[in-house]
C-alpha cells in the first residue's frame, strides 16, 4: 500500500477567485480522501437582522453575493411577500424574470471565463470576459448598477423597464446569441478542453441526489431537478425547460452551463413578449408575523431563504442555505479517486461561490 | 407563488426513525437549520420530493444532545457541524466532525441564546393608548421604529 501524504489546497490556489482550502489525502498521484475548510471570509450577516428594519434588510440580501446579488434579494423578498401575504403586480414579476435570467447568463459565463483561464486557455477567458460585459450593460441601463443592482424590494421592484429599453434588450440578444455560440463552439469541441474533462469528477445519479446535489451539478449527473418549475415570480407563465446531460463528468457540466445560457436568453424573449402593463411595486403595510422557506433556482442551483417574523420590524431569523454549501458533499466524492492535476478542474466546475457560503 | 410547505413537530427521539423512513421513501436533505428562541433552539431538517417540501421540527433546550442523521443522509454533517459551532448545540455521532473547526467566529457560538437578542414582538393595540398618555412624546418617538419606515 502506498504511504499517504496530505497536500493542501487553497484557499490561495490560482484557479479560486475565493478562499476554500482542501486537505487533500493523497496515495502517489490520486486523491482517496479530501477534507473541505471554509469560514476563511464568514462576514455574518445573517445576524444584521436584529439590527436592520426587514424592508431595509434587502440592501444587506442585496450584498451577499456578487454573481447572485440579485437572486438573494429576490428570494428573500419572496419569502417576506409569502409570510405577509402580498400579491406582486404582475409587471414586476416579469421584470425580476428578466433581471434574474440576465444574472443567470452573465454568471455562466462568468464561469466560462474562470474556466478557460484554469484550462490555460487564456484569449478564451477575454472573450468571455468580454461578452460579459453586454449582459452588464443591459443591467447599468436598466438598474443604474452593474454588480449590485439594487432594484428588489418587497412588494416588486424599485424600477421600470419602459418598453424601448425592453426592445432595445431584446435586439442586443441576438447579437450575444451569435457571440455565444462561436465560443461555447470551442468550449464544446476543442480538443484540449475535451480531454482535461471528459470523465473527471464523475458524479452518478444516484450519487447526485442522495449527496443533495442543485442546479447545474444535479442536471449533469441526469436529475431534471430546476426549482423554476416551483412557478415563482413569472415563471409559471413561461415555458421553462430542464438541461440535462447524463454523463455526471466535468464536461457534461460544462456543456449544462452552455445550453442554460441559451435557454436563459429564450425565456428573456418569452418574458418580454408576454410582460403586461400597469404598476410595478405595491405599498408595503404592516411586518412580516410567520415563516417561510422560499425556494429559487440561482446560477448554481437551489437556494433557500428563510424568514421568521414575530409581527415587529426586526426579523427573529433570517438563513440563506446557498447551492455552494449544498454541493460541497458532492465535491469531496468527486474529488476520491481522482488524479492531482484535475482536482483545480473538478473545483472549478462546482462553481463555487465563497461569497454565497460565508454569507 | 405559494409553495405547500408542510412543518411536522416531532420529539427529538423520534427524529432518526422519521428520517430514515423519509429517506427509504426517496426524499433528499435539502437542509437543517436552527432557530434560537428565548430558552431553546428549534432544529428544521428539509426534505423534497418531486418538489414537495417537507420540514420536521425539533426543539431542544440549551446543553441537550442531539442525534446526528449523518449515518442515513451523508451530506448532513455539514449542516451539523454549522450548527455546533454557530448555536453551540452538541450534535452526537457526525460521520466527520469538525470538532468546532468549521467556523472560525470572532465570539464563539454567535447564534447562542446568551448572543442573540431576539425582537419584542408587537404590543396589542388595545393598550396603545393608555400607554401612549403616560409616557412623554421623545420616548413615544423611540419606539416607532427607523426613520422612513412608518406605514
Amino acid at each position: 500500500m502506498a504511504r499517504k501524504t496530505i497536500i493542501p489546497f487553497g484557499p490561495q490556489h490560482p484557479v479560486l477567485p475565493e478562499p476554500i482550502h482542501f486537505d487533500l489525502v493523497m496515495e502517489d498521484e490520486t486523491v482517496v480522501d479530501a477534507v473541505p475548510s471554509i469560514s476563511y471570509v464568514h462576514r455574518g450577516l445573517e445576524r444584521l437582522i436584529e439590527k436592520r428594519d426587514f424592508v431595509d434588510f434587502v440592501h444587506v440580501a442585496d450584498r451577499i453575493c456578487g454573481l447572485c446579488s440579485f437572486m438573494h434579494s429576490m428570494g428573500y423578498c419572496q419569502a417576506v411577500e409569502e409570510i405577509m401575504g402580498i400579491e406582486v403586480p404582475e409587471r414586476a414579476l416579469y421584470l425580476r424574470t428578466i433581471w434574474a435570467e440576465l444574472s443567470r447568463v452573465h454568471s455562466h459565463i462568468f464561469w466560462l471565463g474562470v474556466a478557460a483561464d484554469a484550462f490555460g486557455f487564456e484569449s478564451l477567458f477575454m472573450q468571455s470576459m468580454r461578452l460579459r460585459e453586454a449582459v452588464l450593460d443591459v443591467f447599468e441601463a436598466t438598474t443604474g448598477a452593474r454588480v449590485i443592482l439594487g432594484v428588489c424590494k418587497v412588494g416588486g421592484v424599485r424600477r421600470d423597464i419602459d418598453t424601448d429599453t425592453l426592445h432595445g434588450i431584446v435586439d442586443r440578444l441576438p447579437t450575444l446569441k451569435a457571440n455565444l455560440e462561436e465560443i461555447s463552439a470551442v468550449f464544446i469541441n476543442d480538443y484540449s478542453i475535451q480531454h482535461r474533462l471528459i470523465g473527471v469528477g464523475y458524479i452518478s445519479k444516484e450519487d447526485a441526489y442522495t449527496l443533495g446535489c442543485v442546479g447545474p451539478m444535479a442536471r449533469a449527473s441526469g436529475l431534471a431537478m430546476d426549482m423554476r418549475f416551483l412557478g415563482y415570480a413569472a415563471y409559471k407563465y413561461l415555458d421553462v425547460e430542464p438541461i440535462v446531460e447524463s454523463t455526471g463528468d466535468c464536461y457534461a457540466r460544462c456543456l449544462v452551463r452552455i445550453r442554460e445560457i441559451f435557454h436563459s436568453i429564450d425565456l428573456i424573449h418569452q418574458a418580454a413578449e408576454k410582460i403586461p402593463e400597469g404598476p410595478f411595486d405595491l405599498k408595503v403595510k404592516g411586518a412580516p408575523n410567520g415563516e417561510f422557506f422560499s425556494r429559487i433556482e440561482q446560477p448554481r442551483g437551489e437556494v433557500i431563504h428563510y424568514v421568521k417574523g414575530n409581527g415587529s420590524r426586526f426579523l427573529q431569523r433570517f438563513r440563506v442555505r446557498v447551492p455552494t454549501f449544498s454541493n460541497i458533499p458532492a465535491m469531496i466524492k468527486a474529488l476520491k479517486g481522482s488524479g492531482i492535476a484535475d482536482v483545480p478542474n473538478i473545483i472549478l466546475t462546482l462553481d463555487p461561490c465563497i461569497s454565497c457560503t460565508e454569507r | 407563488m405559494s409553495e405547500p410547505q408542510e412543518i411536522v413537530l416531532l420529539g427529538k427521539n423520534e427524529l432518526v426513525g422519521v428520517v430514515a423512513q423519509l429517506y427509504a421513501e426517496g426524499y433528499r436533505l435539502v437542509q437543517i437549520g436552527c432557530n434560537t428562541l428565548r430558552a431553546a433552539y428549534e432544529l428544521n431538517y428539509s426534505f423534497d420530493k418531486d418538489y414537495l417540501f417537507k420540514n420536521l421540527r425539533i426543539t431542544v433546550t440549551p446543553g441537550e444532545e442531539v442525534p446526528s442523521i449523518s449515518a442515513i443522509y451523508q451530506n448532513s454533517f455539514l449542516y451539523e457541524n454549522e450548527i455546533h459551532d454557530l448555536f453551540g448545540i452538541a450534535v452526537t455521532n457526525i460521520s466527520v466532525d469538525y470538532h468546532g473547526t468549521l467556523y472560525r467566529t470572532s465570539i464563539k457560538t454567535p447564534f447562542s441564546v446568551d448572543n442573540v437578542r431576539l425582537p419584542e414582538p408587537p404590543k396589542q393595540k388595545a393598550e396603545a393608548p393608555a400607554q401612549k398618555e403616560d409616557r412623554p412624546r421623545q420616548q413615544e418617538a423611540e419606539t416607532e421604529g427607523p426613520e422612513g419606515q412608518k406605514e
